[in-house]
């Protein structure tokens, strides 16, 4: 416990639990996209899919239970993510007081200057998404056993999938550096494979944003119906 | 004023070793109750400051730059030399010991010198211990290299950057020990004058840079690692804010002040661009391995060099020392750089340069080995000349380096005044009339970590010191003064500013007091340098506030300084009517224009006493005896 | 060539700076940028008004002193080189040139150009060092080191301390200064006693001066004038983890 205290003390043990629980959250964001991408294979596989999440585990586990489990990670993932992340751009903030005039920019860093934007943007639509398809408060003809049909009726107004196409694109961003950054982050550092570590986050980034971008928009082109 | 080296009796091999038995030591439960100040965070300051430390004196280490990592050793180059024989080329403390008293020209103490051979080795154990990443073989044993006409391999280095290297080891041994309480550093912050009580010296006056505040720092001895004076000529290859003024203070208060003419002027710099040059960059001497210098043979020819036939250049050290050649001696290598130029066949707009040629050399080894050996300080020249050497012969012109004269010092590195020790090129050092290269980190170090901290004690050990805090009269007393001078400079409000004088003043030595010297040039001088000094206090315009960070204001102190210095350095000159190493007197030379040396007249040291500006300094004379280097005459025909 | 300069102003740490702005003539190509400054300045103390207050002193690239953020880039637009090695062929005839401090508040300015970087000595004092008494080292080549590990330990030690990391880090952090030490020392075998030790030290010292936090901008690299790697960057995240861990 001890240690973890020193740990989260110092800027850079904030660092390494953001990557942790980044690369953790990069897990779920993976897992979680396999299982959406059922939803082309019609209404019966993607609810059946839907229910084994609930059922996985049993019979050690009774129903939903290892989910929770999953759950419960997840979110102490993002507490502890986004708490590091406030806190550590707070840090930086205070210690550039003065700003320049025309600051120093590179291209190659668009993608790290937005993180701060891409995780409140990701955040938000968490929530919203949350009310969208789970809680279905923000739905306008939300089944609780029928995911699929959620999904198809929530993906009809075009509002909310530009919404969606906005996030996964801003998600991709912030993956494509986080992932690049988690290397460093975690010194997993070797100079014969430095050279593919942006290969492998751009890569990874853009599949992913491409597979969560497909899915709202082959609702609304009537792909998916 | 009496010189008295305090050398050790016995064989020059046990000197050293019977010195330090003889010594008197400080019981290490008293030695925290010992305050040393140690003006100067060079190589000398730092490894003596950090050293003295870890014996347990309370020390206080002040520099002038905002850190004391930037002194100005940072920028040395080529290498250090130890008779460490890894290269078993035969290399020994007593050929190192040799090769120092000869290439000083027999203007060295040999003890001294011996000394310094002996613990050379040291150093290089003490460097690689702390981390400093010397070059090595693919054996992972440390490599060496031969440098400025060695016979032997005895050279360590660390890339182009061994001075930086060796000053961030020591830097950090200072840092350590700072985090340890045992040095208090003062950054920004300078010396502008010693104290001395009852004939001793007890401490120092110190300006805070940044706020201006005058202050007094009382100790029980003080160390001075403050540099040399080659900025005296304005342009030289040292950092900008290299200065005389704690020496000279210290001169000003009883310190005899050694061989302030000799000082030596590195061959291989790139030229002035205009009369805006603020300072010259050294071009390692290893270029002149593989590049050949010349000048047309015609006077005033200033055709482009490539469309200068073979036949119609002047490869004139290849033609005038041909065993030598291109690697002749650096004060040979200057002053003929200085004839062609003087003869009209300068090459260059302004005329003041000669060519060092790669065409050759890139004919006979390929572009790609002189890229593997120079590459880097190619880029350097490229980027500040905007010329490309590998297609237009590189220009060079000599320099002014170091300064082997300083505050003079015996065998226990302590001057004319007490408890005021000078170490590193600050003193009149071990280098004789002429330094070789890959000597001076030698000696700094050498000075800092394995002489002062024993010698010191011994005068701490010996002395009985009443207490003196900074409120003793006298300290306030020379605040008083300080304070005044700086006043003073702020008062004048003229119409010039500090750099037009300086540079004036460096035109003036380095045209009359530089590579070569002669009697009426020295008394124009003698007359110029008066003349100007008094220009200076009327109409110098120095802006803004004492008490405030205020660059112009440390100028001209330094200045003010250089003006009294300048003159000290001229009668000198004239006084040693003879040529010895870089001291070059036009009226002294051999058939082939090689200096001639007068050992029945002038193998001594001059120490001058101070008397007052403008009177005529007092000459002490230490005879330089030499028992184990036999005096002959330098000959690279 | 003619310029016009816009170069900031402040009279001390706490009062409030402004850009001035100075039309020059004629300046040579030939010079080098703080050349140009110095003339400008010869000319401001002929109109008796005071110089611009900027940090120099080997002039050639070695002692890192010097350091003004020039149109934005730290060190200026050419790489690789600092301040004092810019000349000013590097610009265009009538260029608007902007001349800035390095902003970080570990950094406070004192004057005009020149600020307190004395944050980088602490942290060195905290730990930026190998331990050995004068006198008490063994022979020199008795630990041989290969040659690859000495040559990346000399990247690393060649920086100058210059801090255009942390003047170039949108976060003002001044993680690539502490690595580049923390590598040179810890890539040695004699540095490895005090490996642990010293990265945790450093690195704390390192928050404590109000330094920011790296988030792998990588622009430090960018304008380090000794093109320090970010590697050394990982290197220390490693060694850290792995110092936290004991
Ligand atoms: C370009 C260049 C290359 C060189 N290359 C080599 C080489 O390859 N090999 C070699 O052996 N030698 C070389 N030398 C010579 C060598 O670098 C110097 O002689 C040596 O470093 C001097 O060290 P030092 O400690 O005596 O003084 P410095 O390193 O000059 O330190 C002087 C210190 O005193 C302080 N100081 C000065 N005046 C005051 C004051 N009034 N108040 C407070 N503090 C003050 C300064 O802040 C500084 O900390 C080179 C010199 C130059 C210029
Ligand atoms: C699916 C959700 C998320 C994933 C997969 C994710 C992933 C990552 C990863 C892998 C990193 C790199 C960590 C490092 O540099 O070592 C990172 C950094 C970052 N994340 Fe997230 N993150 C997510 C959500 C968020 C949220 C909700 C926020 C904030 C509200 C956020 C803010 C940040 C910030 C500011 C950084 C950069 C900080 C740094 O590099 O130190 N992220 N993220
Ligand atoms: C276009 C892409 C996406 C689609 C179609 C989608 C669809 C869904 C659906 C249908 C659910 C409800 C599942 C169920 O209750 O059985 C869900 C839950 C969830 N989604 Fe998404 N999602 C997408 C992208 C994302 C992204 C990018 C994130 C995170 C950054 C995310 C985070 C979540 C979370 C946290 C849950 C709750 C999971 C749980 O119940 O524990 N989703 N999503
Ligand atoms: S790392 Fe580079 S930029 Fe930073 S201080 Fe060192 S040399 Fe300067
Ligand atoms: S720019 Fe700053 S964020 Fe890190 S990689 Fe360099 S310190
Ligand atoms: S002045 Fe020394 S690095 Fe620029």
């Amino acid at each position: 416990m001890g240690r973890l205290a020193a740990l989260y003390r110092s800027s850079i043990g904030k660092k390494i639990l953001m990557a942790v629980t980044g690369a953790f959250l990069f897990l779920f964001v993976v897992l979680h996209l396999l299982g959406n991408l059922k939803v082309f294979q019609g209404p019966d596989k993607f609810n059946a899919y839907a229910e084994f999440l609930r059922e996985v585990g049993a019979p050690i586990l009774g129903h939903g239970q290892l989910l929770w489990a999953f759950r419960i990670l997840l979110l102490l993932s993002v507490v502890i993510h986004v708490t590091a992340a406030v806190q550590l751009a707070r840090m930086s903030i205070t210690a550039r007081p003065v700003r320049y005039r025309r600051p120093f920019r590179e291209p190659a860093t668009y993608a790290s200057l937005t993180m701060r934007w891409g995780g409140v943007i990701i955040f938000a639509f968490v929530v919203y998404h949350l009310m969208h398809f789970t809680f279905g408060t923000a739905h306008p003809d939300f089944v609780r056993e029928s995911p699929y049909h959620n999904v198809v009726i929530g993906f009809q107004s075009t509002a909310v999938v530009a919404a969606y196409v906005a996030t996964m694109l801003a998600l991709g961003l912030h993956l494509a550096h986080g992932l690049w950054s988690a290397f460093q982050t975690l010194g997993a550092n070797n100079t014969r494979f430095n050279s593919l570590r942006r290969v492998f986050a751009v890569s990874v980034a853009a599949l992913i944003t491409l597979g969560n971008i497909a899915i709202p928009i082959s609702v609304i082109a009537g792909i998916v119906q | 004023m009496q010189l008295d080296a305090k050398i050790p009796t016995g064989p020059i091999e046990e000197q050293w070793d019977k010195h330090r038995f003889e010594m008197k030591l400080v019981n290490p439960a008293n030695k925290r109750k010992f305050d040393i100040i140690v003006v100067g965070s060079g190589l000398a300051g730092a490894s003596a400051a950090a050293s003295l430390a870890e014996l347990g004196y309370d020390v206080k280490c002040f520099c002038f730059q905002d850190s004391p990592r930037r002194a100005h050793s940072i920028a040395a180059q080529g290498g250090i030399n130890a008779s460490k024989n890894y290269q078993n080329d035969g290399d020994s403390v007593y050929r190192l010991f040799y090769d120092t008293v000869k290439g000083g020209d027999f203007r060295a103490r040999e003890a001294n010198v011996y000394r310094l051979a002996q613990v050379s080795g040291n150093i290089i154990d003490q460097c690689v211990a702390q981390g400093v990443p010397f070059a090595r073989e693919y054996g992972g044993l440390l490599s060496n290299r031969s440098f400025g006409g060695a016979q032997v391999s005895r050279t360590f280095y660390a890339r182009g950057q061994t001075g930086q290297q060796l000053l961030l080891g020591a830097y950090q041994a200072l840092e350590h020990q700072i985090s340890l309480g045992g040095v208090k550093m003062f950054p920004r912050t300078e010396m502008l004058d010693v104290v001395v009580v009852d004939g001793a010296a007890r401490g120092i006056v110190t300006r805070d840079l940044t706020t201006g505040a005058i202050t007094s720092h009382a100790a029980h001895a003080v160390v001075l690692a403050t540099g040399g004076y080659s900025n005296a000529y304005f342009l030289s290859t040292n950092a900008k804010g290299c200065n005389v003024t704690a020496t000279w203070r210290a001169h000003k208060r009883g310190a005899a002040f050694a061989n302030p003419c000799f000082t030596q002027i590195h061959p291989t710099c790139i030229p002035p661009s205009g009369e805006y040059q603020s300072k010259l960059t050294l071009m390692s001497e290893s270029l002149r391995n593989d590049g050949r210098i010349w000048v047309p043979s015609e006077v005033g020819d200033k055709r482009a060099p490539k469309e200068i036939p073979e036949n119609e250049r002047d490869y004139y050290l290849e033609r005038i020392y041909p065993s030598f050649g291109n690697l002749s001696p650096r004060d040979i290598a200057s002053r003929r750089a200085k004839e062609v130029v003087d003869a009209g066949r300068g090459v260059g707009e302004s005329g003041v340069g000669v060519y060092l040629d790669f065409r050759d050399a890139i004919k006979r080894l390929g572009k790609s080995v002189i890229t593997e050996r120079y590459g880097n300080l190619f880029q350097i020249y490229q980027q500040i000349t905007g010329e490309d050497p590998y297609a237009v012969p590189m220009r060079i012109y000599p320099a002014p380096h170091y300064t082997m004269g300083g505050l003079w010092v015996d065998y226990n590195l302590m001057s004319t005044i007490p408890g005021l020790h000078v170490i590193g090129e600050a003193n009149f050092s071990d280098h004789g009339a002429n330094r070789l290269g890959a000597s001076a980190l030698m000696q700094g170090l050498a000075d800092g970590y394995f002489v002062l901290p024993y010698t010191i004690g011994d005068y701490l050990a010996q002395t009985t010191l009443a207490p003196v805090s900074e409120n003793h009269a006298a300290f306030r007393e020379v605040e008083r003064e300080v304070t005044d001078r700086v006043k003073k400079l702020l008062a004048v409000e003229g119409t010039r500013s500090v750099d037009s004088f300086h540079r004036e003043l460096g035109q003036i030595l380095w045209e009359y007091c530089g590579m070569s010297r002669n009697t009426a040039g020295l008394e124009r001088a003698l007359n110029q340098i008066p003349e100007l000094r008094e220009t200076f206090w009327r109409d110098v315009r120095v802006t803004g506030r004492g008490e405030d960070l205020n660059q112009s204001l440390e100028k001209a102190g330094r200045v003010a300084d250089f003006l009294e210095f300048g003159e000290l350095m001229c009668q000198d000159a004239l006084d040693r009517d003879e040529s010895c190493g870089a001291h070059f007197r036009e009226e002294h030379q051999t058939g082939e224009g090689e200096a001639k040396r007068d050992d029945e007249r002038y193998a001594y040291v001059s120490a001058w006493e101070f008397t007052g500006v403008g009177q005529a300094p007092r000459l002490h004379k230490e005879a330089l005896t030499f028992e184990h280097v036999p005096l002959s005459q330098r000959s690279y025909k | 060539m003619n310029l016009v300069l816009q170069i900031w102003r402040q009279a001390s740490p706490n009062e409030k700076g402004r850009f001035e702005k100075h039309e020059v003539t004629d300046m040579s190509p030939n010079m080098s940028f703080l050349e140009m400054l110095d003339v400008v300045n010869e000319q401001l103390i002929m109109g008796g008004r005071e110089p611009i207050a900027f940090e120099h002193d080997c002039r050639e690239g070695i002692c890192g002193s010097c350091g003004m953020v020039i149109n934005g880039v730290p060190h200026g637009p050419k790489k690789a080189i600092t301040a004092c090695q810019l000349h000013m062929r590097s610009f265009e005839d009538g260029d608007e040139i902007w001349i800035e401090p390095w902003r970080a508040k570990a950094f406070p300015v004192l004057k005009d150009l020149v600020v307190d970087r004395s944050a980088f000595d602490r942290i060195i004092a905290a730990g930026g060092y190998i331990s050995v008494r004068t006198g008490s080292a063994p022979d020199a080549n008795a630990i041989p080191i290969p040659k690859e590990d000495a040559d990346t330990a000399f990247d690393a030690a060649t920086c100058i301390g210059c801090g255009a990391c942390v003047a170039a880090c949108p976060n003002a952090s001044a993680m690539l200064f502490t690595a580049a030490k923390v590598a040179h020392l810890g890539l040695l075998p004699q540095g490895q006693p005090e490996r642990d030790d010293r990265v945790l030290k450093m690195v704390d010292v390192m928050d404590v001066e109000g330094f920011g936090n790296c988030t792998n901008h990588s622009l430090c690299q960018s304008a380090c004038p000794k093109e320090i790697s970010i590697d050394f960057i990982a290197r220390l995240n490693r060694d850290w983890r792995r110092a936290a861990a004991q």
